[in-house]
């Protein structure tokens, strides 16, 4: 896990490291067993060839699950992922590494919170960007932590602002 | 004659349908076998030590993990309705998230098409379906899921 990002350290542009994964077809059943997505599409590859597939493919929500890991590496424990999204444009096949990055695209301050969008995807080996998406975090500032109190309140994470 | 709307009545009256609730309980094992199975080593989500420590206080699930949640009626009820555009793709998924996810939640998952909307693109016409699925830990709402199908 990466040191903590504090609001006033990033600018827009700002790059989020980036988190490159190698989807083997044992991860696609992994995958298939904890989300309960039982795509024959993702394991069976004569199913998949029959519908036109070259083989079996990665599950979408496996990759928008590594542009999570991404985010959530990058906010750390004090930073609260408030929303991510993601478009499913292209396919990726077990066995080629996918490469999740973003970048920040807007900084602003809503209801005493640090709020910070921005730009994510992932990219095949070509570089194009199969999964192009949105998330929305908050972060901490350096300047409100008071001496001798903790920073945050437990329990209070991500909790919507009437 | 204008040309006859790709969104057919059967497909209107999706917006009129809501599924759910289907309950879940959180343990602590599903947690640990879905961040293996995405392979995070955040220690947040598996580490009881740590999370016990940390400012919230317990362990807590990953925020894709949201993906357990399945509401399988609703999309069946989307990917069978009749349409002559027989062609389906996945568009897309968004995740809103107001309370973490923890062990012993007891989320309770109620579903609806929020929106139908037809599209043109130089290969034709388009139906794009939003579903959305909303997470309750018994009565507080905790994330909602829209979940975009693609028929073309």
């Amino acid at each position: 896990m990466s040191e903590a990002v504090y609001f006033e350290d990033l600018d827009v542009g700002a790059e989020i490291p980036t988190l490159v994964k190698h989807p083997t077809t044992r991860q696609l059943v992994k995958w298939a067993g904890a989300s309960g997505d039982y795509n024959e599409m993702h394991y069976d590859k004569d199913f998949a060839q029959k519908h036109g597939l070259p083989g079996v493919i990665v599950h979408g929500y496996l990759t928008f699950s590594f542009l999570g890991i991404m985010m959530t590496n990058w906010i750390g424990e004090k930073g609260i992922l408030k929303k991510i999204s993601c478009s499913y444009r292209g396919m990726h096949v077990p066995g080629e590494d996918i490469a999740c990055k973003g970048r920040v695209t807007s900084k602003y301050v809503k209801n005493g919170e640090n709020y910070v969008e921005c730009d994510i995807w992932a990219e095949n080996t070509k570089g194009d960007k199969t999964t192009p998406g949105k998330a929305t975090v908050t972060l901490p500032s350096r300047a409100v932590v008071e001496p001798g109190k903790r920073e945050g309140v437990k329990g209070d994470f991500g909790r919507r602002l009437a | 004659m204008a040309e006859a709307s790709a969104i057919t009545e059967e497909m209107k009256k999706l917006m009129d349908i809501e599924v759910g609730p289907k309950v879940y309980e959180v343990e602590k094992g599903m947690i640990k076998k879905f961040a293996e199975a995405i392979e995070d080593a955040n220690p947040l989500w598996q580490e009881e030590k740590h999370a016990n420590k940390s400012s919230y206080g317990s362990i807590v699930a990953p925020p894709t993990f949201l993906a357990c949640f399945r509401l399988q009626e609703l999309s069946d009820l989307v990917v069978t309705v009749k349409s002559p555009l027989t062609r389906i793709l996945n568009g897309g998924t968004e995740l809103e998230f107001f309370q973490p996810i923890r062990v012993g939640d007891i989320i309770s998952v109620t579903g609806k098409v929020v929106d139908i909307q037809e599209r043109e693109n130089k290969s034709g016409k388009m139906v794009v379906t939003v579903l959305e699925l909303i997470c309750k830990n018994r009565d507080e709402e905790v994330a909602r899921v829209r979940n975009t199908v693609v028929r073309y």
